[in-house]
C-alpha cells in the first residue's frame, strides 16, 4: 500500500441522480436517528459507482452533507479503505490478486500481460477503457490466479486467457466470468471425482 | 454513589471509584505512567501503547488509560515486563520519528523527549528509511512538520471535542496515516492553538514562535490575561525585554487549560506601536516631549476646570488604575466619569452586572438563554465549556440574536428584543423550558446593552431570570469592566454618560477629555475638547489625543483584574514599561500633585489599602464573593430593534490585538476562508 491521495483534477460538482437519491435514503433509513453516518460506507459506494468507478472529491463532500457529517470524517473513510479510488479508472478496470496463492499460481504473467496491455499500475489507456491495479487476496484462493473485473471475477486464469479477456472487453464483445478453464466453479479440473453417484 | 474499588498498585493499596481508570488510580497510588495520548480533557483513544502495565492474572500487559480497575486488582508499573514493554512501544514510535530535536521547535518541552530518555532503550534497531510526511497547512498559527507526528489523535480529539470545529482527521491508515484538515484548510476556531500544548512532539508548533527561542531561555512569568473578560490564567514567556510567547495556566475554575488564540498570540502586540514617551500636539502633529512638558500642558488645560473634564476608561486597564483615574475626578469635582466605553446601559447592584453562575456553574446549568451575546467570539473558552455542558447532554440552548454556529446546537428563537418580551409574557416555548429547569441560565451580552433600549432589555432579562427562576449572568466583553462598575467609575450626579459626554464635546460643554486607554470611541466625537491620552500603544485614542502620556502594558504592572463572574486576579510584571512609560496609578499620581489635587498614597500599597477599603472584596483575590441580587433598573419601553453582536472582529477587539501583526494574519485567513465558502469554489 502508498500513501493514497485525492486526484489533482476534480469535476467542479457532484450530485446524485434521483434514482440514487431515492436508494440512499433507503440505506440511512436503515439506521436509527443520529446514527445516518452509519450508511457512510454504502453511500460512497454508490457514489464510486455513478462517477464511474471512482470517488471524486465533490462526492465525498457530497455523501458527508447527506449525512450531515463533516467532511474530515468522510475523508477519513474515503481514504481508509482501499476500495474507495481516489483516482479515475478504466472503464473496465482490473484488480488483481497478488498474494500468495495467487502469486504461486502464476500472478506475475497476469502483472505482465497488464503492464504489456495498460501500462504501469493506475494508468489509464488512452482509449480509456482499462486499468489495474494489484490488490490483496479477493477470497477466490481456489481458482488461482484470478482478477476482479468491475464487480465480475475471472478464474482460473493464464496469461493468454487474461490477455483475451482483456481484448474481448476493449473491443466491447461478451465476456464469460468465472474460471476461464473447463473448470464449473470451484469443482475439481476435469470433472468431479467424489459424489459422483445419484447417492 | 459508586462503589469503593481496592487496588493495589505496586505495593500500594489505593481505594477508588468503580469506573476509574488504572492510570488514574495508578496516579492515585503516586505511580508516574508515561503517555501520549491520553489527556485528561479529552476522551480516552488508547492507541498510543505507552501506559502500558502489567496486572496479575491478565495474559499480557494493559493500557492503563483505557481498562477500568476491578476489585482487587494488582498493577504493576515497575515490573520488568512493563519496563520491556515500554521500550518496546517507544522503540516503535522512535522507528518513524525523526532525530531532528536539534532543530525543532519542541526541544526542552516534549513529552516524547523526555519519555524516551526515561523509559525508552538505549539504541535503535531499525536500519531502513523511515517515512516522510508532507507537511500540512492549519492556517497561520499552527505550524505543522507532520514526519514527526505519531498519531496520538490528540489534535483530532481537540477539534472534535473541545473546540466543537471537526476540522481535523486521520487520513488514510497503517503506516500511511496522515493528520490534515479537509483539503487543508486552515482551522475556524477561535482555540486552535491549544493543538500546539496539546501536541506531545513537535508535530504542531506555534508558527509565530518558530525558531525564535529555547524554552530554557526564556523567564517565565504567571500572570492574567486581559483579552477579554475571562481572566484566562496564562504565563507570559519573556526574553529579555520581549515577550516571546504566551501559554495558558490551568485554573479548574476559569480556563481550564485552554486559551483562546487572541489571548495566546497576541504577544508582538505588546512589542510594536508602544508608546515609550510623552507626546505633545503642537501645530496638529504629535511630537515627543518630556514628562514635565507634558504635565505642563494638562496642567494649564485642566486646573480649576474640572467640571469642564470627563474621563473614559478602556477595556484593558486595571483596578488600580481606574481607582486612581476615579480619586482624581472626585478630586477635581467631576461626575463626567465612565467606565462603559461601548455605552452599555449597565447600572443597579453588583449582581446586575455580574456572571453570578460562576464559569465552572456552567457545568451545573441545566438550560441556557442567550440574549444578544456571541460566546464563541466574545470568550471562546467560556464557549468551550457552554459546549462541554452541552456535550453531556440534556442541556436545551435558546438564542436571541442573529443566528450563527456557536459550536453546539442552540435554537435561535428570535433576533431582538421583541422576543424578550415574548418571553417574559410566556408567549414563548422557552419560557417554560426556563421555568421547568432546576438550575437555568440566562446569559446576556454586552451587543444587548449598548442599544439606546439598552437599559429596559436589562431589566427585562433580570425580570425573566426572577420569574424563571434562573440565575442571572453577564458576559463582559472587556477585561477591565467589572473592575471599573465595582470602584463607581460611572457618572456621579449630573454627570455625563458616555453618550452625553461626546455631545457635551461637540457642543464644547465639555473642555478636556481624559481618555485612559480608551481607544473604541471615534475620535471626531469627541469636537474640538482637548485630550489626554493615557494608555499602552498607539491606537485611535492616542490619533486623536492632544497629550500622550505612556503607560504600562497588562503584563509590565502588578495590578488587580475582575474577571466576568466577580473574581478579582492579579497580574505580575514580566518585564517593565518601555521607554519612559510609566505604571498607570503613578501617572495620576503624578497629575493630581501638578493640579493640586494630590491623591492620598504614595505607593501601591497605600492605593491598594484605599481601593480595598472602597471595594472590600478586591482585597480577596481568586474568590467569587457572592454579589446582592440583581435587581431590574428603571427604564423605558423595550425596543424592536434586532440585537447586534459586541464582537465582530474577533481578532481585532482592542489596541493591543490590533497592533498584532499575528492577529491582522489570523483575520486575513478567516477572510480568505470565508471567501472560498461564498463562492463554494472549494477543491
Amino acid at each position: 500500500m502508498s500513501v493514497r491521495r485525492l486526484n489533482e483534477e476534480q469535476p467542479s460538482e457532484f450530485a446524485f441522480t434521483p434514482e440514487n437519491i431515492s436508494w440512499a435514503e433507503g440505506q440511512i433509513a436503515k439506521y436509527p436517528e443520529g446514527r445516518q453516518a452509519s450508511a457512510i460506507i454504502p453511500l460512497l459506494w454508490q457514489a464510486q459507482k455513478q462517477a464511474g468507478g471512482w470517488l471524486p472529491e465533490p462526492a465525498i463532500r457530497h455523501v458527508a452533507d447527506m449525512l450531515d457529517m463533516p467532511y474530515i470524517r468522510a475523508l477519513e473513510v474515503a481514504t481508509f479503505y482501499t476500495m474507495f479510488n481516489l483516482s479515475p479508472v478504466g472503464e473496465h478496470f482490473v484488480q488483481l490478486c497478488g498474494t500468495t496463492p495467487c502469486w504461486l499460481r502464476g500472478a506475475d504473467d497476469l502483472k505482465e500481460v497488464c503492464r504489456n496491455m495498460i501500462g504501469e499500475q493506475g494508468e489509464i489507456t488512452e482509449d480509456g477503457k482499462l486499468s489495474w491495479l494489484e490488490v490483496e487476496c479477493l477470497g477466490a484462493c481456489v481458482n488461482a490466479p484470478m482478477v476482479q473485473i468491475n464487480e465480475d471475477f475471472y478464474e482460473d486464469l493464464t496469461a493468454e486467457t487474461f490477455e483475451q479477456i482483456l481484448n474481448d472487453l476493449r473491443q466491447g464483445n461478451e465476456v464469460a466470468t468465472g474460471p476461464q478453464n473447463s473448470r464449473r466453479a470451484s469443482e475439481p479440473e476435469g470433472g468431479l471425482t467424489v459424489l459422483k453417484g445419484d447417492t | 454513589m459508586s462503589d469503593m474499588l481496592k487496588v493495589t498498585v505496586d505495593g500500594v493499596e489505593v481505594e477508588v471509584e468503580s469506573g476509574t481508570t488504572i492510570m488514574q488510580a495508578c496516579e492515585e497510588a503516586g505511580a508516574e505512567i508515561p503517555r501520549f495520548c491520553y489527556h485528561e480533557r479529552l476522551s480516552v483513544a488508547g492507541n498510543c501503547r505507552m501506559c502500558l502495565v502489567e496486572v496479575e492474572n491478565a495474559p499480557k500487559p494493559v493500557a492503563s488509560c483505557a481498562m477500568p480497575v476491578a476489585p482487587d486488582m494488582v498493577v504493576s508499573t515497575t515490573s520488568d515486563t512493563v519496563k520491556t514493554a515500554r521500550e518496546g512501544v517507544m522503540e516503535f514510535l522512535l522507528i518513524n520519528h525523526p532525530l531532528d530535536c536539534p532543530i525543532c521547535d519542541q526541544g526542552g518541552e516534549c513529552d516524547l523527549q523526555d519519555q524516551a530518555l526515561g523509559f525508552g532503550g538505549d539504541a535503535s534497531r531499525f536500519e531502513d528509511n523511515k517515512r516522510a510526511v508532507e507537511n500540512k497547512n492549519m492556517g497561520p498559527l499552527v505550524k505543522t512538520i507532520m514526519t514527526r507526528c505519531i498519531h496520538c489523535t490528540r489534535c483530532v480529539r481537540f477539534a472534535q471535542e473541545v473546540a466543537g470545529v471537526p476540522e481535523i482527521g486521520a487520513i488514510g491508515r497503517g503506516e500511511d496515516m496522515e493528520i490534515t484538515t479537509y483539503l487543508e484548510a486552515s482551522l475556524d476556531s477561535e482555540l486552535s492553538g491549544n493543538v500546539i500544548d496539546l501536541c506531545p512532539v513537535g508535530a504542531l508548533t506555534s508558527r509565530p514562535y518558530a525558531f525564535t527561542a529555547r524554552p530554557w531561555e526564556l523567564r517565565k512569568t504567571e500572570t492574567i490575561d486581559v483579552m477579554d473578560a475571562l481572566g484566562s490564567n496564562i504565563r507570559v514567556d519573556m526574553r529579555g525585554r520581549e515577550a516571546m510567547r504566551i501559554m495558558p495556566r490551568n485554573h479548574d475554575d476559569v480556563n481550564e487549560e485552554w486559551l483562546s488564540d487572541k489571548s495566546r498570540f497576541v504577544w508582538d502586540g505588546l512589542n510594536t506601536q508602544r508608546l515609550d514617551r510623552p507626546f505633545i500636539r503642537r501645530d496638529g502633529k504629535l511630537v515627543p516631549a518630556g514628562w514635565d512638558e507634558a504635565f505642563d500642558l494638562v496642567e494649564s488645560k485642566l486646573k480649576g476646570k474640572g467640571d469642564k473634564t470627563a474621563a473614559i476608561a478602556g477595556d484593558l486597564v486595571c483596578a488600580e488604575g481606574q481607582f486612581a483615574l476615579k480619586g482624581l475626578m472626585d478630586a477635581l469635582e467631576s461626575p463626567h466619569v465612565d467606565c462603559r466605553q461601548d455605552g452599555a446601559k449597565i447600572s443597579g447592584p453588583r449582581g446586575n452586572y455580574l456572571f453570578n453562575a460562576s464559569i465552572a456553574g456552567i457545568e451545573e446549568a441545566d438550560a441556557l438563554l442567550l440574549i444578544g451575546s456571541n460566546p464563541r467570539l466574545e470568550a471562546p473558552v467560556l464557549n468551550a465549556r457552554i459546549r462541554k455542558r452541552y456535550l453531556a447532554g440534556n442541556f436545551p440552548i435558546a438564542s436571541i440574536g442573529e443566528a450563527v454556529d456557536l459550536t453546539y446546537k442552540a435554537e435561535f428563537i428570535g433576533a431582538g428584543a421583541d422576543t424578550l418580551a415574548d418571553l417574559l409574557a410566556g408567549k414563548q416555548s422557552f419560557a417554560d423550558t426556563l421555568k421547568n429547569a432546576n438550575n437555568p441560565m440566562i446569559l446576556i451580552g454586552q451587543g444587548a446593552l449598548t442599544r439606546d433600549d439598552g437599559a429596559a432589555v436589562l431589566a427585562s432579562a433580570i425580570e425573566l431570570a426572577e420569574k424563571t427562576g434562573a440565575s442571572f449572568n453577564m458576559l463582559h466583553t472587556a477585561a477591565a469592566r467589572v473592575a471599573g462598575l465595582d470602584l463607581g467609575l460611572v457618572p456621579g450626579e449630573g454627570g455625563f454618560d458616555i453618550a452625553a459626554m461626546q455631545e457635551a464635546a461637540q457642543s464644547g460643554a465639555l473642555e478636556n477629555v481624559i481618555l485612559y486607554g480608551a481607544d473604541e470611541i471615534a475620535g471626531a466625537s469627541l469636537g474640538e475638547a482637548f485630550v489626554v491620552y493615557i494608555g499602552s500603544h498607539g491606537d485611535r485614542g492616542a490619533h486623536r489625543a492632544d497629550v500622550i502620556l505612556p503607560a504600562a502594558a497588562y503584563t509590565e504592572k502588578q495590578a488587580t483584574y475582575v474577571n466576568t463572574e466577580g473574581r478579582g486576579q492579579m497580574t505580575e510584571q514580566a518585564a517593565t514599561p518601555p521607554g519612559e512609560a510609566r505604571e498607570d496609578w503613578k501617572i495620576f499620581r503624578a497629575l493630581s500633585a501638578r493640579l493640586d489635587v494630590t491623591l492620598p498614597y504614595d505607593n501601591l500599597n497605600e492605593l491598594r489599602a484605599a481601593m480595598n477599603e472602597a471595594a472590600p472584596h478586591l482585597a480577596q483575590l481568586d474568590e467569587i464573593i457572592a454579589a446582592d441580587a440583581p435587581q431590574a433598573p428603571l427604564h423605558d419601553g423595550l425596543g424592536t430593534e434586532a440585537f447586534a453582536y459586541a464582537v465582530s472582529d474577533f481578532y481585532f477587539t482592542n489596541p493591543i490585538a490590533r497592533a498584532s501583526a499575528i492577529m491582522a494574519d489570523c483575520a486575513k485567513a478567516k477572510g480568505a476562508r470565508s471567501d472560498a465558502e461564498g463562492t463554494g469554489t472549494d477543491g
